[in-house]
């Protein structure tokens, strides 16, 4: 018996669990059945995808998906710089506050902010205090790219800081020593350096948010929708599987550019959550 | 002096809601809007809720069956992978990179379409089924490190010796990559537990995980209960933070 059989049971499992699943979704996504029974092949349900309605939620979940890692770059490079030098003493420490609530029930982070968004919530009685008028910040845009950036923003502070962590501190001496400003340190090592990390953090946060159904649904309240809602309501709601399926495969098409384009399998190998233990 | 300004107010942003949280848990209001003393009744409430407890057992037990049942398929498959040659293991592994890449949701429907297809009614037994695909891959992930360290000539040598393959396994392989396993089975029990999205395609009616359970809570009438509820679970998950981060340290150190 050859070793490598101590894999086949797994490979069985795989084929059923793994493959057969994604060739229904791309088998439902081009098939239709007719009322008397008959299976033909149609491409109606692609084309469905790129109807006015659906266009537009594709391009607002692209549009918020973007805008949100930009946020989590723009707010998270800096965190990931300053906590890879030597600011901090306890360094391990703020790392591990900075996993701790990611461990927590993704939906128990999301639902702890429609506690201070809401009409009699924290912020609003705040604003209230110092003489504001009272706004309605739950269920917009607002709100649900507050729960986004919240939610994955460690996503991308962990990928960088890992890279920039492991810079060889005698090339910043170096660098020092022979005189270089700051800035020009910045620039010529530790950003270049960097940039490895910045791929991954852009694939991590951009692909849950992209997907995501439940921070529209918990702090848009359904008024802002993204793919993952109508894939959602496909399912579970109206049952138009062969749709549902078709906007899937789209995704996952979307996802694996993506994967190609960052081609960084490096990250991609111990996946989004399994870095981080 | 700025730099670490900065710091603390992400930080305080990251925190900010789960402290506020734990701190309404002891609301006496049952507004969220004011402060009403301190009580420990939707602790108390908590406890006497049957659906909320039936979830937790529910979410525990499915995370141990799916964690222990992925944790031996998952160790033999990388054993498997080890001993393949580069072409099929290259195939068998970006097969497993499948559910890791995949986003949740379509992991989700594809699961649950399989299940229609193959006629399992949608149930407990579709839960550990599903948990058990997304947590194998992770194991496997977890394992193989640890036996590319492996020496191959400790083995060959023991099957040199006349040792069985499974003497050599037991007595040789285990001890080896025991603290992968550990790491993989520990990794798989966090994100059962954690798992929202492919839990709720394809449970069955009835059969509530705490997140679906919270999901379904979170969209009607909140029950300050949840914020107790919260609380209790980042404490539990702040513990079992810092147990692995103990054991890996110890590693470490071991090594």
């Amino acid at each position: 018996m050859k070793k490598s059989m101590a894999a086949f049971h797994y490979i069985v499992w795989m084929v059923i669990f793994t493959v057969v699943p994604m060739l229904l979704i791309l088998g439902y996504s081009l098939i239709e059945v007719t009322d008397n029974g008959v299976i033909h092949l149609t491409l109606d349900y692609i084309r469905k995808c790129f109807e006015p309605i659906y266009l537009q939620i594709i391009a607002f979940s692209f549009y918020t998906a973007i805008l949100c890692t930009a946020l989590c770059l723009v707010i998270g490079y800096p965190i990931a710089i300053i906590l890879a030098g030597d600011s901090f003493k306890h360094k391990n420490t703020l790392i591990f506050l900075l996993l701790a609530p990611m461990w927590m029930n993704f939906l128990l982070r999301t639902y702890s902010w429609l506690t201070l968004l809401e009409r009699n919530g924290l912020i609003n009685r705040l604003l209230t205090l110092l003489g504001l008028p009272n706004h309605s910040i739950l269920y917009t845009t607002g709100s649900v790219m507050l729960g986004m950036v919240y939610n994955f923003l460690p996503f991308m502070i962990l990928p960088i800081y890992s890279v920039v962590s492991k810079i060889d501190s005698n090339l910043i001496e170096a660098a020092n020593d022979l005189g270089a400003s700051k800035w020009n340190i910045f620039r010529k090592i530790t950003l270049p350096m960097s940039i490895q990390g910045v791929f991954s953090g852009i694939v991590m946060v951009f692909m849950p948010a992209v997907t995501t159904f439940v921070i529209t649904r918990l702090l848009g309240g359904g008024q802002k929708e993204m793919i993952g809602n109508v894939i959602e309501q496909q399912f579970i709601v109206s049952g138009d599987w062969s749709f549902g399926s078709a906007l899937s495969a789209l995704l996952m098409v979307v996802i694996l550019v993506c994967i190609s384009f960052s081609n960084r399998k490096g990250t991609a190998e111990k996946g989004e959550r399994g870095a981080l233990i | 002096m700025l730099k670490k300004a900065y710091v603390y107010i992400v930080f305080i942003f990251l925190y900010a809601p789960i402290v506020i949280l734990a701190l309404y848990s002891f609301n006496d209001a049952r507004s969220r809007g004011s402060w009403g003393g301190f009580t420990l009744k939707w602790y108390v409430a908590l406890l006497n809720d049957k659906s909320i407890i039936q979830a937790l057992i529910t979410t525990i037990a499915v995370a141990l069956i799916a964690s222990i049942i992925a944790t031996v398929i998952g160790t033999f498959a990388a054993l498997g992978i080890y001993f393949m040659s580069q072409k099929a293991r290259n195939w068998v592994m970006n097969i497993t990179y499948i559910p890791v890449l995949n986003p949740d949701i379509v992991t989700g429907v594809s699961l649950m379409l399989l299940f229609i297809f193959m006629r399992i009614p949608a149930g407990f037994m579709t839960l550990v089924l599903a948990h058990i695909t997304f947590n194998v891959p992770y194991v496997i992930l977890s394992v193989m490190p640890k036996l590319n360290q492996l020496n191959p000539h400790l083995f060959e040598a023991s099957e040199d010796l006349g040792a069985s393959m499974i003497y050599t396994f037991f007595r040789v392989i285990l001890p080896e990559i025991r603290a992968g396993i550990v790491t993989g089975f520990l990794l798989a029990v966090t994100l059962s537990i954690d798992d929202f999205v492919v839990s709720f395609f394809t449970k069955g009616a009835g059969v509530n995980t705490l997140s679906v359970l919270i999901y379904a809570m979170a969209r009607k009438n909140v029950s300050p209960a949840i914020n107790a509820l919260s609380t209790v679970m980042f404490v539990i998950v702040l513990l079992m933070l810092i147990i692995v981060n103990k054991r890996t340290k110890n590693e470490e150190i071991l090594n």
